[in-house]
């Protein structure tokens, strides 16, 4: 079996969730989504993200907007990654996601095809961009604990 | 003429690199990279004669004085206007701008009156005219773009009403690179007791600048993206209009005198604009830098750079899956993309690969209805480029497919 390490099969991943973003398109219907506009001021990314919560199990997440190839495909995966966990999983996911970028010690098994994004650091420009998603759900579980923070 | 033997002026062009490839720099528009003189110019103040200007009784101090007040004539000779009390020293194209609307335009406009400018200015050429309008109640409208986003004077006269004082508009744009007929527009704008503001960022640097023959009574512009120090550039105005600006700072330097009831004079254009202690260093580079550029002739730099830019588009034309967005414009960047791939994605490419260039909306955020498109790739040039530059350029667009391995490898 290909290991998730070999850069084909990395790219294979990021491509796909680029030009097949799961969770895609949000949910306007349900009021029961909360939302976040998350925008980089210093590059073009511009996306909104969604997630319901049922307690303390985050049920669903959605995404849309318009973004380059390693911010759609990150934010695709982490709607995967973290749609049906609980609320203390979900963050432990992201913990080690954010360790990954940043180069500290990580657990690769909790993150799955997120890996993928492991090189990021090589091409400090694209932090923000493998992020963006990722800090929008980290935003949303915040209000959703009560915990949100007035920042950026 | 050939120009590559300037290159051998810059630190920047000696052997750096990239990701591991020799640097090709194509992000001019944004700066542009300095001369030995230049950087000799700004040392030997910080190491051979420091002192603070305008202030001293003893010789050091003098020395100051007379390399900062030469650095301005030399600036006034190099847009050539009419004497050097006409150049103020600002922070660059965004100070100076903010200096005509909030010193100049903030008393000589009232409410109801209107200022002209257009989609495709830069934010500091639209932000600042927000703020008065908020503040004053003056109105901002703008000026149409023709099909090919340039602004014709059939276009201007259009526009223009009973109620327009002002026009402020860029010589040439920073997206799409066209240049403005700007002593027709002064023409027709004169006889209507109209100002004209210019906002030459994207010109001065260019190309030749004759405030005289333009007419302009503004001209705003950065030291650094022409080879001078960040942190400085220059605002032209017409003296009586300089006059009758009002500073937007006060403090040291600006005053004649006052008296503790806070009765002041101020001191005459340009010293009352230039309270505290100026950019020095900054001045007396960018002096150095209209001294170098003149060197070389801003005919030459001209010839050169629409050479060049004829060379990209004829190149970058040739393959499939690149599309031009401006490649009638006769100077400034080309603006592009790769089909297919997402301009943040292309310019992390194109970093791969040693070359500089730019992604995203460039400031004129308000471009999308002209240029049809949300986001470009900008690649912008100098005199120091090369057609070798431009064929790494070409080559990295037609890598396009592969544009993940700059993520990868």
């Amino acid at each position: 079996m290909p290991s998730l390490n070999d850069p084909t099969i990395m790219r294979e991943i990021i491509m796909d969730h680029y030009q097949y973003p799961r969770h895609h398109g949000l949910n306007t219907d349900d009021s029961a989504y909360e939302s976040v506009n998350m925008n980089s001021s210093t590059c073009i990314d511009n996306i909104d993200v969604q997630a319901k919560f049922d307690d303390e199990v985050i049920t669903d997440i959605r995404f849309d907007g318009e973004a380059c190839a390693i911010c759609t495909a990150s934010t695709s995966i982490m709607t995967e990654l973290l749609s049906g966990k609980t609320i203390d999983d979900a963050k432990k996911i992201i913990d080690n996601y954010m360790n990954m970028i940043y180069e500290k010690d990580y657990d690769a098994d909790l993150l799955e095809e997120a890996i993928a994004f492991q090189n990021t650091h090589k091409q400090a420009n694209r932090i923000k961009c493998a992020t963006l998603g990722w800090k929008a759900i980290e935003k949303l579980i915040a209000r959703k604990t009560g915990g949100e923070q007035d920042d950026e | 003429m050939d120009m590559s033997i300037y290159r051998h002026d810059f630190p920047m062009l000696k052997g750096k690199t990239m990701q591991g490839q020799p640097l090709v720099y194509l992000d001019n528009g944004a700066t542009t990279f300095k001369p030995q003189p230049v950087i000799n110019a700004v040392v030997d103040y910080l190491s051979s004669y420091t002192a603070n200007a305008h202030r001293g009784d003893y010789d050091l101090s003098a020395v100051v004085d007379e390399r900062y007040e030469t650095a301005r004539a030399d600036i006034a000779k190099f847009i050539h206007a009419k004497r050097k009390e006409e150049v103020v020293f600002t922070s660059g194209t965004t100070d100076s701008l903010n200096l005509v609307a909030k010193g100049f335009a903030k008393t000589y406009l009232q409410a109801g009156d209107e200022v002209l400018i257009s989609v495709a200015e830069h934010a500091s050429n639209t932000l600042p005219w927000f703020d008065l309008a908020q503040e004053i109640g003056c109105t901002v409208a703008y000026i149409d773009l023709d099909e090919h986003g340039c602004i014709t004077m059939e276009n201007v006269k259009k526009a223009v009403n009973e109620h327009t004082k002002i026009i402020s508009l860029a010589h040439v744009t920073n997206v799409l690179g066209h240049v403005l007929p700007v002593r027709e527009i002064c023409d027709y704008a004169h006889e209507r007791n109209i100002i004209v503001c210019i906002d030459g960022a994207q010109s001065v640097p260019h190309m030749p600048v004759d405030v005289q023959k333009m007419d302009c009574d503004f001209l705003a512009f950065s030291g650094h993206k022409m080879c001078g120090p960040t942190g400085i550039g220059v605002l032209y105005g017409r003296y009586e209009l300089l006059k009758q600006t009002k500073p937007t700072r006060s403090g040291g330097g600006n005053n004649a005198r006052y008296n503790a009831c806070g009765s002041v004079s101020l001191k005459n254009p340009p010293e009352k604009f230039e309270a505290g202690t100026p950019n020095i260093e900054g001045a007396i580079g960018l002096g150095a830098a209209v001294n170098y550029l003149s060197q070389i002739g801003m005919d030459n730099i001209m010839a050169h750079e629409i050479e060049l830019r004829r060379y990209a588009i004829e190149k970058l034309s040739q393959i499939d899956k690149v599309q031009i967005y401006n490649p009638d414009a006769n100077l400034g960047p080309i603006a592009f993309n790769i089909k297919g791939v997402f301009s943040q994605d292309a310019a992390s490419l194109f970093n791969k690969y040693g070359v500089a260039v730019r992604a995203g909306q460039h400031c004129a955020k308000i471009l999308d209805e002209y240029l049809h498109v949300t986001n470009t790739v900008r690649a912008s040039l100098y005199f120091y480029n090369t057609k070798e530059d431009i064929d790494k350029l070409a080559e990295v667009c037609k890598k396009g497919d592969d544009f993940l391995d700059a993520f990868f490898e």
